[in-house]
């Protein structure tokens, strides 16, 4: 049963059907899923909810599909971890670290919006999928679209992760890369899926991908038991995600999953790639594109197609954003691994370097419930932060080459316990 | 000076379907006023009342992002191309 009524622009209310279009005909603002929430309201409740698999299609009635979706059935459900020892470092009470970095099967927030992306695919009969990508999208599309057979083609900038390209063609993708940035590759992927009959996930099937980011935000609210924290910092590159957890959480609240409870949503950019920054600080509300220049190059995006919502979504929540050079993203990398043992790509790097100076800044308060998203996995981007770890130490296999180091490593103490 | 203009889908029913037009002009700008003689109803698609670039629009001169060269008033010369694109894409 699908509680989905149409598709509606965001702009100017114009309504459409269920069908792969994305942009309006007369405004060419985008165009939005509408859902009947009094019929979602009467249809479900916390205890179906728990009651279902750990994967995002346990929130299927605020998601676009109908009937058993087939992409994604361990995309989701990922931790909400209390982050103790990083909480104590930064002077928080109660730090939660939104974990995508083990998202079910390509590691990044992107198997969310994939999984419903391609479900909608095969709905509509595509038989090629597509994406213009920085690289986590690519591995996602690539992935999904192999488990559910179809053709993939994926478009990147030169010079993304070599993780990122190996990770999309081995399943198959063709991978073009373009002499260009992210925003050139989306230009021509615009051009090109208005030309060919191809599915573009984040183009022409874009009403449901970004549904599918939702399910971040309704995760969070019920692994911290059906409410919502006080703040949540999130990265912006295209602005796919601030929004649509804005979103999630107010939709919560609408069908009686959460009653109550406010919530300040902050915005995280690489300095590198700022537009959606400098508007918020500028007071505007027109955002100037930039050309990026970043290690963060999941987030090096300089034109973002949603960016005129991420500031309005957290205006609305009263929060703020702040932008985070390369520098600190690699160190706040470094903290997030040697305190909670989780290695975040440097969008991950960036929300936490931002989050650090919403702190400094009385943004956050010691009492407050914060939530870090960490929506990439550092293993994927070894090369942003490879020459900034101590490199090993090498030693012959001799005891008295390990005896001359010994005193430099671990706590100095000899504590073998259980040996004699 | 004519300029070969790439039309969107949603812009194709002012041109009769086609996807590539000649206009001319000297600025963007000044295309897009002759457009609007040549296909009665695109101008008002592409900016708004002040006679500004809507904000779901982009237009690429060349390739680049006319945001980047002179907004509106960015000069063409005979043989340019001029790309209109729907602003609303991507997602990393």
């Amino acid at each position: 049963m699908s509680y989905v009524t149409n598709l509606k622009c965001r702009e100017c209310g114009q309504e459409y059907p269920i069908k792969p279009l994305h942009v309006c005909e007369d405004c060419f603002g985008p165009l939005e899923v509408s859902y009947d929430y009094a019929k979602i309201r009467a249809a479900v409740s916390r205890a179906a909810i728990a009651a279902r698999p750990h994967n995002l299609w346990r929130y299927r009635e605020l998601l676009p599909v109908d009937g058993e979706p087939e992409a994604g059935p361990f995309s989701g459900f990922t931790p909400l971890l209390p982050a103790r020892r990083l909480g104590a470092e930064l002077g928080l009470k109660k730090l939660y670290i939104k974990d995508d970095t083990v998202n079910h099967p390509t590691l990044s927030y992107k198997d969310r919006v994939v999984s419903v992306a391609i479900t909608k695919a095969r709905d509509f009969g595509f038989s090629t999928v597509s994406c213009a990508s920085t690289g986590n999208l690519a591995t996602a599309v690539a992935a999904h679209a192999a488990r559910a057979g179809l053709k993939s083609v994926i478009f990147m900038p030169e010079g993304v992760e070599a993780g990122k390209i190996v990770g999309s063609s081995i399943y198959g993708a063709r991978v073009i890369t373009i002499r260009g940035n992210y925003d050139d590759v989306n230009r021509l992927c615009s051009e090109i899926a208005d030309k060919y009959g191809w599915g573009f996930v984040n183009i022409n099937l874009r009403p449901y991908y970004t549904e599918g980011a939702k399910t971040f935000g309704f995760e969070v609210a019920e692994q911290l038991g059906w409410k919502l924290p006080n703040h949540i910092v999130l990265p912006t590159a295209g602005g796919t995600i601030l929004p649509k957890v804005a979103k999630a959480f107010k939709e919560l609240k609408e069908v009686g999953l959460v009653h109550g409870g406010e919530f300040k949503i902050h915005c995280a950019q690489a300095a590198g790639a700022a537009p959606v920054i400098h508007a918020l600080h500028k007071n505007t509300d027109l955002i100037t594109p930039v050309k990026p220049d970043t290690i963060a190059k999941s987030i090096a995006i300089g034109n973002p197609a949603d960016g005129f919502y991420v500031l309005r979504a957290v205006r609305e929540s009263g929060g703020w954003g702040e932008m985070a050079s390369d520098p600190e993203i690699i160190d706040a990398i470094k903290l997030l691994a040697r305190t909670e043992g989780i290695f975040a790509e440097p969008a991950g790097g960036t929300t936490l370097a931002v989050t650090l100076k919403l702190i400094a800044a009385g943004r956050i308060k010691a009492d407050e419930s914060v939530v870090v998203s960490i929506t990439g996995n550092g293993y994927k981007t070894l090369e942003a932060v490879a020459n900034s770890i101590e490199p090993p130490l090498v030693i012959e296999a001799r005891l008295k080459d390990f005896d001359a180091i010994y005193e430099s490593l671990g706590d100095g103490k000899r504590s073998l316990k259980g040996v004699a | 000076m004519p300029v070969k203009v790439r039309v969107p889908t949603p812009l194709r029913r002012f041109t009769g379907g086609t996807d590539e037009v000649p206009a001319a002009g000297e600025s963007v700008r000044a295309v897009i006023e002759d457009l609007e003689k040549r296909h009665p109803g695109m101008r008002e698609r592409l900016l708004d009342d002040k006679g500004e670039l809507r904000r779901f629009v982009n237009i690429y001169l060349n390739g680049d992002d006319i945001r980047f060269l002179n907004q509106l008033n960015s000069q063409v010369k005979d043989g340019d191309d001029i790309s209109i694109v729907p602003a609303i894409a991507g997602g990393e």
